[in-house]
């Protein structure tokens, strides 16, 4: 039996009296895509800081790789790569200076090959000059994504990356994602988007309230299938 | 060792960068500190026969109040846009974060003194600018970076940071401001440097306090 790379037991995180995360429970193999959906406010993007260290819980434990992210979080920062709703990019520094400051800040020693590896992979190597504050939202979600890729953490999340592209930038996100996947990285993303994400996934999990009401392999359930029980635990119409 | 400086100075340059480019917050400090000496000047022109008695408060005053418009940003503009969480994710202790933006802060808050110094120096007609006034103003300065930039780290999480960011920083900033200006006031009176060591000793010595007390408590201020 092979240990899980992300095991959380009892997590809970409250803001003041308000209770967001209510005892989550759950592992992730390494490899795995693990696909978050639920309505705002459900817990998700607090779920997703909790990982990536930003945020500490309330009570319960985290271990990444078996570290308690308590003890090390320096260490599991270097496994990690966030993609979040901001794209966590300088607007008035250029694609290329953007990479080489996080490639500076994960310790990374000859990064020019692998900053023109990624921006050649989402298509901006030819933009590599220019500010990001002149990029389109399409453009800036593809250098969010390289920039969390940098250092190439076996871990990715991604939280609503989709937020705010049209649907052709959505499909090219997509694309990319469903490239950087494969075997060897572990992928957490929620999303409101239930077709595309279901894509990408290879677990389903839902989660509504600060609690996990669904989680299944995604070969078991189809996209027929998937928005009437989404229907179900969130309520009609919640889906985008 | 090495990652932590490399980290610092990553931090450094970037805010220098943006800030070449932008100029958003050496803009609004210079004009802030023109502003306030060009009223100063006006206001105590007519009743001071002496400007040199008010020159040490107008200094410190200026400085403080403009080098508050450069603080805020150090984190509330990371926050603003977003970015904030992209720098906490840094695999490295968190103070070499703090330690990149109190320098950039520092910095721009230098540059902005070597703008308003010989613009005082014109306004109030004196020559007042001597090295250990200069020496002064450095270690003033670098304490002012050193608290503000835990504060404004400190106010980045709350809705009314603009507000919160000056009512914390003022009241601890005191000591260091009051030496400053009692050594300043020395200086134009005449007095020699080693009657004014006590002052400087001070301000050493909150410079050292607010550093060490930054370095050990950033990591909890930035915690959500």
């Amino acid at each position: 039996m092979t240990t899980p790379l992300i095991e959380v037991m009892h997590l809970r995180k409250a803001f003041g009296r308000h209770r967001v995360l209510k005892g989550v429970d759950m592992t992730i193999e390494a490899g795995s895509s693990v696909v978050m959906f639920g309505p705002n406010g459900a817990g998700k993007t607090t779920f997703l800081r909790i990982l990536a260290t930003l945020s500490k819980p309330t009570s319960g434990t985290v271990r990444i790789a078996g570290v308690d992210v308590k003890h090390n979080p320096e260490g599991i920062r270097q496994h990690l790569g966030l993609v979040s709703h901001a794209p966590l990019l300088y607007d008035d520094l250029t694609a290329y200076e953007n990479l080489r400051f996080y490639a500076r800040l994960y310790g990374m020693q000859a990064s020019e090959a692998r900053i023109r590896e990624l921006l050649e992979r989402v298509g901006l190597w030819h933009r590599r000059h220019d500010l990001v504050r002149t990029f389109s939202r399409g453009m800036v979600q593809r250098m969010a994504i390289s920039r969390a890729l940098l250092h190439n953490p076996p871990i990715l999340l991604l939280d609503e990356p989709d937020t705010g592209l049209d649907p052709q930038a959505a499909e090219m996100m997509t694309e990319v994602l469903r490239e950087i996947g494969g075997s060897e990285r572990t992928i957490i993303m929620t999303t409101h988007h239930l077709e595309r994400g279901l894509e990408l996934a290879d677990r389903v999990v839902m989660l509504v309230g600060g609690e996990i009401v669904f989680d299944e392999p995604a070969s078991r359930i189809a996209y027929d299938q998937l928005r009437p029980l989404y229907d179900r635990f969130v309520g009609e119409g919640a889906v985008a | 060792m090495k990652h932590y400086l490399n980290v610092v100075w990553a931090v450094l340059w970037k805010d220098l960068r943006i800030e070449l480019r932008s100029k958003d917050i050496f803009t609004s400090m210079a004009v802030f500190a023109v502003l306030a000496v060009m009223i100063f000047n006006f206001a105590f022109e007519l009743r001071v026969s002496d400007k040199t008695v008010v020159i040490p408060g107008v200094l410190w005053v200026t400085i403080t109040f403009s080098g508050m418009l450069g603080l805020g940003r150090a984190f509330i503009s990371e926050k603003d846009r977003g970015s904030i969480a992209g720098l906490l994710l840094a695999p490295v202790d968190r103070s070499a974060i703090y330690f990149g933006k109190m320098l950039a802060s520092l910095l721009f808050i230098l540059v902005m003194e070597a703008f308003l110094l010989p613009l005082m120096v014109i306004f109030f007609n004196t020559n007042f600018v001597t090295l250990p006034l200069i020496a002064l103003l450095f270690l003033g300065t670098l304490g002012f970076a050193a608290v503000g930039a835990i504060f404004s780290g400190l106010a980045v999480n709350t809705r009314t940071r603009e507000i919160l960011l000056p009512v914390l920083l003022f009241p601890v900033m005191l000591p260091v401001l009051m030496a400053g200006i009692r050594a300043t006031i020395g200086f134009m009176e005449g007095d020699s440097l080693a009657d004014m060591m006590k002052w400087f000793n001070l301000i050493i010595f909150f410079d050292i306090l607010y550093i060490v007390v930054a370095y050990l408590t950033f990591d909890y201020v930035v915690e959500e």
